[in-house]
């Protein structure tokens, strides 16, 4: 039946269906007509397709020689040292590094497909596995080894080598404990729990410009610090639990959910560390009074006590006890009543512990 | 050519008299290596880890993995004074003060985003067309190891300069570290030497970045290329394609020139995603602080389905007996990963389980006649594509001016139901697929030619496929089903005789039924109008 499709027009009747293979590629039964010139399987490529590849690829390794000779220029010509000659050096390099590999890819490819011959090469797969009489053999040496070692006829041996393998094999994972200490009650306490040297109560500043807080000049409801304990400006770990957010409320905005003794004249603090995997909760929306945790969106309601609105945060933001000290600065009353932070293993429910406690 | 150059026959026979290499190479120099656009993906992974290795040797020889405090007194000025980790000093250093060195940064990170990217890719055409089957498991589940290794490689690397985003994703994974029960804290503590964050973990990130994990990326890769190689490529089906042979071309010369052709090619498009497209820009975060955060902050695109479900969750914590189990942390961070990665680990396994097949197989599977396996397959990429969507619903919502939790609320029912919908979807679309094959098969393809019949009738010509076409088509294997019916004496045979094996048998079966069998029927079939000349007896009303 195939012979009818002779008598349509060249280019009518369209042998393939979209998506399938290419016809021209190396393994198809056409191309197999060429064969019997050469050695089977390969089939040469055309000699004047061939020497016209040789000039494309001569002028591709060209291009790459140039590329590679303005890569080095560029190293030499553009230097670094501010934002704009950064970034030419960057565009020099880079566009010359490009070029110059690309075109070398490019130049390859075109020798491969048109200059070296297609191939449509058979090679036979053999089953994996090893024939039955290797197998038999390995096995019988196998049993034979093991029999002249002695391993299994000497109960003693084999017992007491595995007995002194144990130390052995848990020797490198006690060499790391002293990776770090043990966690102790650190994740319990911040250091707005430290006294200062002269034992008064601890300070709150602003973050950025370690200004201390006077409690008459934080004075429009709906603002909003971000806030840090002074002494510790610049020591992380210590940040990294003790960083608040300071909040101003008029006094009818604020809900039950909030402990007004540890509020200084609408001024609330609560901890910034997300309760959820301890990302800075450093978005608020004045109007809403919700402070957002960027990273994966808890939502905590300041006015009632930072209840956990939206989110996958299981518990509220900590508040802090705040009150002023002589000069009118706002200072820590106390340290948190609860671990800040994210959840741990030995945390327990330290809210309902808390409650109990004042009870 | 007739004779081979002194240089060459020199240097050959010095190694061959010491090492017997003339043997190895008599065997391996013409090994065949078959053909298929999809057989490049996984050498994408390859190359990008090569530019990985040299570019991050490049980057060792001015980063300062330290956590000790300096004041930034380099090129940039908007952070001239500003105090800052030795780490952070010198990757703005990398960046502002060694040529070439804010490129080969670039090329890094863009190099490690293809090298995840690409071992993705790859590892689905190997799952969709069935190449992980018998020889290749351990092959398979080396590949599993290297995905996984990778991505730890990658949140190690992430974390090194020490910029306020990579801190973000560093106070995270501390975050659910310390969620895991009983040795969360432990764990945590002696990874940070002491608190978060502490002053070792760069250093020991360092150390696990480029020695640690490179090294055992080095040794798996290398035993998968030597598996790959042992055990030969697979082919795709196709005109002479046996199970029991390879077609295709040799590896001297053309195999190798293309290998190297396409390593460059991917370093040069690499070198332009470096030069051109910005990534990572730390010289805009400023330093870490775990004070701070800004808002918008996106993990590397490997991260973004973690990120995902952990935004997913709602807010579940268990609290008894002192103790605390932090679902909204552990849920999140470990049943994603772990379904996603035990179960392609697994599935070769199951898939033997269930079809009770124990063959060797070397032509790949086309997805479609696999239809179970492909929805299977799609029923994954929609679950990690629901989650790694919604790790940017931040920005989804910003974009597209959709509320936040809407978003949020959306994912929570779209990670079961857009699954299942994957599900369905696919297996219908890979059946549809095999009926066309059938077609294409028994009625031939539309030749675009209209015939006028003696009656007054028009019917479009149909024509054969074309060879190449039919034998692919004809590639599609019977997916074997386990025996399960009842013998002559009304008991059915023992494995399906327990609850688990009558599920296996049910299974075995919804999995191996071909619906669509391929019809080889020319001409006696109503609908067909093959051949352009026979119109005496073929074409009737049937169109």
């Amino acid at each position: 039946m195939t012979d009818n499709i002779n008598d349509q027009p060249e280019g009518r009747v369209p042998a393939r269906v979209i998506g399938t293979p290419p016809s021209n590629g190396p393994i198809l039964g056409d191309e197999i007509v060429h064969e019997a010139k050469g050695v089977p399987g390969v089939i040469p490529a055309d000699p004047a397709v061939a020497k016209r590849a040789e000039r494309i690829v001569a002028l591709l390794f060209t291009i790459t020689f140039l590329a590679g000779a303005a890569f080095i220029a560029s190293y030499v010509i553009f230097q670094v040292g501010t934002i704009d000659r950064t970034a030419a050096s960057n565009y020099a390099l880079g566009s010359s590094l490009s070029i110059a590999l690309l075109s070398l890819a490019a130049g390859i490819v075109v020798w491969v497909r048109q200059i070296m011959p297609k191939y449509n090469l058979v090679q036979e797969r053999h089953p994996m596995a090893s024939e039955a009489d290797t197998k038999e053999y390995v096995e019988e040496t196998f049993l034979q080894g093991a029999n002249e070692s002695g391993f299994v006829k000497h109960k003693m041996l084999r017992r007491t080598l595995l007995l002194a393998a144990a130390p052995l094999g848990l020797a490198p994972l006690v060499l790391l404990k002293d990776m770090g200490p043990l966690p102790g009650t650190a994740l319990r306490h911040t250091v707005w729990g430290t006294p200062t040297k002269d034992g008064k109560p601890r300070r709150l500043v602003v973050e950025g410009t370690g200004q201390p807080i006077r409690a008459a000049d934080f004075n429009s409801p709906g603002g909003i610090l971000s806030v840090i304990p002074e002494g510790y400006e610049e020591d992380l770990n210590a940040l990294a639990k003790a960083t608040l957010i300071l909040l101003k409320f008029r006094p009818d905005e604020i809900k039950s959910g909030t402990n007004l003794n540890w509020t200084h004249d609408g001024i609330v603090a609560y901890s910034k560390i997300c309760t959820h995997v301890g990302c800075p909760a450093a978005l608020y929306e004045q109007t809403t009074h919700h402070i957002l945790c960027p990273c994966h969106q808890s939502t905590f309601d300041a006015a009632d006590g930072a209840k956990v609105i939206f989110g996958p945060a299981a518990r509220p933001l900590p508040q802090l006890p705040i009150a002023i000290d002589s000069e009118g600065y706002l200072v820590a009353k106390s340290d948190f009543n609860v671990p800040v932070g994210p959840s741990f293993w030995e945390r327990g429910d330290a809210e309902a512990e808390a409650r109990e406690q004042k009870a | 050519m007739d004779t081979t150059p002194k240089a060459i026959s020199g240097v050959s026979t010095f190694l061959d008299d010491r090492i017997g290499a003339g043997s190895f190479l008599k065997r391996n120099m013409r090994k065949i290596f078959p053909d298929h656009w999809s057989f490049l993906l996984g050498e994408i992974a390859l190359y990008s880890f090569i530019i990985l290795l040299l570019t991050g040797t490049f980057l060792t020889f001015w980063f300062k993995p330290s956590m000790g405090e300096v004041v930034y007194s380099g090129s940039y000025q908007p952070l001239v004074g500003v105090k800052m980790s030795e780490a952070y000093a010198s990757a703005l250093n990398i960046s502002f003060d060694v040529r070439g060195g804010l490129l080969i940064r670039q090329i890094h990170h863009w190099a490690a985003l293809l090298f995840i990217a690409g071992m993705m890719v790859h590892m689905l055409r190997v799952f969709f067309t069935g190449a992980y089957r018998k020889p290749r498991e351990l092959n398979w589940l080396i590949g599993v190891g290297l995905l996984s290794l990778a991505l730890l490689e990658g949140l190690t690397g992430y974390s090194l300069p020490d910029d306020l985003l990579s801190g973000a994703g560093l106070r995270i994974t501390e975050g659910v570290m310390l969620g895991i029960p009983v040795v969360g804290t432990y764990l945590t503590f002696l990874l940070f030497g002491g608190e978060y964050p502490g002053h070792d973990v760069i250093s020991r990130f360092f150390t696990i970045h480029i020695l640690l994990i490179p090294g055992i990326l080095l040794a798996l890769i290398s035993a998968h290329m030597v598996l790959m190689w042992v055990q030969k490529h697979t082919q795709m089906p196709g005109t002479g394609r046996t199970e029991k042979n390879v077609v295709g071309a040799p590896f001297y010369p053309t195999f190798m020139a293309k290998a190297g052709a396409f390593t460059l090619f991917t370093f040069g498009v690499i070198a332009l995603l470096g030069t051109f497209a910005q990534i990572n820009p730390i010289w805009l975060f400023g330093p870490y602080t775990p004070a701070d955060i800004s808002a918008g902050s996106q993990p590397d695109f490997y991260m973004g389905f973690l990120e995902g479900s952990l935004r997913l969750m709602p807010s579940w914590e268990i609290n008894f007996l002192d103790h605390t189990v932090s679902l909204s942390v552990l849920i999140p961070a470990l049943v994603p990963l772990g379904i996603v990665m035990t179960g392609l680990a697994l599935y070769p396994f199951i898939e033997q389980w269930v079809t009770g097949d124990r063959r060797e197989h070397h032509t790949a599977d086309r997805p479609r006649n696999n239809p179970h396996r492909t929805a299977i397959g799609f029923t994954g990429i929609a679950f990690y594509g629901v989650l790694w969507l919604l790790g940017a619903n931040d920005e989804i919502s910003a974009n597209f001016h959709i509320s936040l939790y809407e978003t949020t609320i959306f994912g929570r029912f779209a990670i079961f139901l857009v699954p299942a919908l994957a599900y369905f979807v696919a297996y219908r679309i890979c059946i549809g697929l095999q009926r066309k094959d059938a077609e294409v098969l028994s009625h031939g393809v539309e030749s675009g030619v209209i015939k006028r019949l003696p009656n007054g009738e028009y019917i479009e010509v149909h024509t054969p496929a074309a060879q190449d076409i039919a034998d692919h088509i004809r590639g599609k294997k019977e997916i074997p089903i386990i025996e399960s019916g009842v013998d002559g004496d009304g008991i059915p045979p023992k494995g399906a005789r327990t609850a688990i094996g009558r599920l296996r048998a049910k299974a075995s079966e919804a999995y191996g039924t071909d619906h669509v069998p391929l019809d080889e029927g020319h001409g006696h079939d109503e609908h067909a109008a093959i051949g352009a000349g026979d119109h005496s007896d073929g074409h009737r009303d049937g169109h």
